[in-house]
């Protein structure tokens, strides 16, 4: 039975169009390597587990969740991420492209300045592989900083507003083993333009870039 | 109670194992805690020994950089817990458990993968022998076999830990298993050979292809080392 075919989203900028925040190399083998094998991954697990399902083996399809959940998250992570970020010279980059979404920040965490430590100190907490996200809580609105290990992704209730990548090799081949560096400079090429987009926008329309790339 | 909080956390016993930590440590366990000072143990190799396998460079950072920062954290976890201990605040000091279980686990696990690699004029490659090879044979059916599941393992982890042959004390069998992060193996299972899968382990020098170090490490294995754990096992 075929199952929906996931494909790696363009990225909306060259791969050496972060730097110096983030090399053109980590860029190129993030986009292209990485992302592209959760995708395939993806793609094996959710034919296997409908095929399985097409042939009543329920046990076989529900092995494929871990997989799913994984590089699905993973797909859906870095998409997400991807598009928000942008070249640090671009007027998505700076703060005054969310005028919205900042001043919620700063009626929260009392200014962007204490928003980006609280942020900070989050990613380096991460103890391992991991995303942290500023997100838009279900129900109240509220914004709030969540980590999330590995591939978990902002699935349910909350809307992601931008994420930052957390894994070795997100940073690895520039930073080594000096993260905090990469955390800092990460402010440098967020997309606040997109950030004030989904804070303002409805839930479902964040995660279009997945529909588009099918 | 602190002191049975010091008593029920596995990774502070976890961090006393490795010979790297001075004496003092062992106070850990009394009430009379004195702080002990975990240290970077040196590598009985070059940094440069084991290539073309693993680079100088992943090594030098490895060891110095990340290795380091474990005991660093370590280090501060366990000063944070005694100093929470003797305000007798009980719930801060077991609220560092998890840094105490991360770097705990970080420096234990870096130590016995580093004793349990060596280049190859030092031991390092080839096959298990003796009793080790008949313990691989009877669990495993073969050496390659073991090589496989272990690839497999590692190959499955979802993000940053590590994948260890180890011996199950209560079945008396060796098994392959995977542990997420620094989380140390403890409890009822002996580590024997530690493989990190952590990014930093490999990503300078073979990036995304992980599949190519996890083949590769096989040839800086310490199967001595290994024997002799299973020896005291
Ligand atoms: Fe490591």
């Amino acid at each position: 039975m075929a199952s929906a075919t996931y494909k790696l989203p363009k990225l909306p900028y060259a791969y050496d169009a972060l730097e110096p925040s983030i090399s053109r190399q980590i860029m190129e083998l993030h986009h292209s390597k990485h992302h592209q094998t959760y995708i395939t991954n993806l793609n094996k697990a959710l034919e296997v587990s409908a095929t399985a399902l097409a042939q009543g083996k329920l046990q076989d399809s529900v092995a494929q969740l871990s997989a799913i959940r994984f590089n699905g998250g993973g797909h859906i992570n870095h998409s997400l991420f991807w598009e928000n970020l942008a070249p640090s010279s671009s007027a998505e980059a700076k703060p005054e492209a969310a005028p919205t979404l900042v001043a919620a920040i700063q009626a929260t965490w009392g200014s962007l300045d204490s928003f980006k430590a609280a942020f900070g100190a989050a990613l380096l907490g991460i103890q391992g592989s991991g995303w942290g996200w500023l997100v838009k809580e279900a129900g109240t609105g509220q914004l709030r900083i969540v980590t999330l290990a590995n591939q978990e992704a902002v699935v349910v209730g909350d809307t992601p507003l931008f994420g930052v990548d957390m894994w070795e090799h997100a940073y690895y081949l520039q930073y080594l083993n000096g993260k905090a560096a990469y955390v800092e400079n990460i402010w440098n090429v967020i997309n606040w333009k997109t950030a004030e987009v989904r804070y303002a926008g409805a839930r479902d329309d964040v995660f279009q870039v997945l529909k588009a790339n099918m | 109670m602190a002191t049975t909080l010091f008593r029920t956390a596995p990774s502070v016993r976890a961090a006393l194992r490795p010979s790297s930590m001075k004496p003092a440590v062992a106070a850990l366990t009394s009430t009379s805690f004195v702080r002990g000072k975990a240290t970077l143990p040196d590598l009985s190799y070059d940094y440069g020994a084991l290539e073309p396998y693993i680079s100088g460079k992943i090594m030098e950072l490895h060891h110095k950089g990340h290795h380091q920062t474990y005991v660093n954290g370590l280090n501060s976890a366990l000063e944070s817990i005694q100093e929470a201990n003797a305000k007798g605040n009980s719930i801060q000091a077991a609220s560092i458990a998890p840094l105490l279980n991360f770097h705990g686990g970080g420096h234990t696990n870096h130590t016995l993968f580093w004793e349990n690699l060596a280049p190859n004029n030092k031991g390092g490659g080839g096959e298990p022998e003796g009793a080790l090879k008949s313990a691989i044979d009877k669990d495993f059916g073969s050496f390659e076999t073991l090589k496989k599941q272990i690839n497999t393992a590692l190959a499955g982890i979802q993000g940053s830990g590590w994948a260890w042959l180890a011996k199950d004390k209560t079945a008396g069998t060796l098994q392959v298993i995977t542990r997420p992060n620094q989380d140390p193996v403890t409890g009822n299972y002996v580590p024997l050979m530690g493989i990190d899968a952590w990014e930093h382990a490999y990503y300078l020098q073979y990036q995304n292809r992980k599949a190519e170090y996890f083949n590769a490490i096989w040839n800086v294995i310490n199967w001595n080392t290994v024997a002799k754990r299973l020896e005291k096992a």
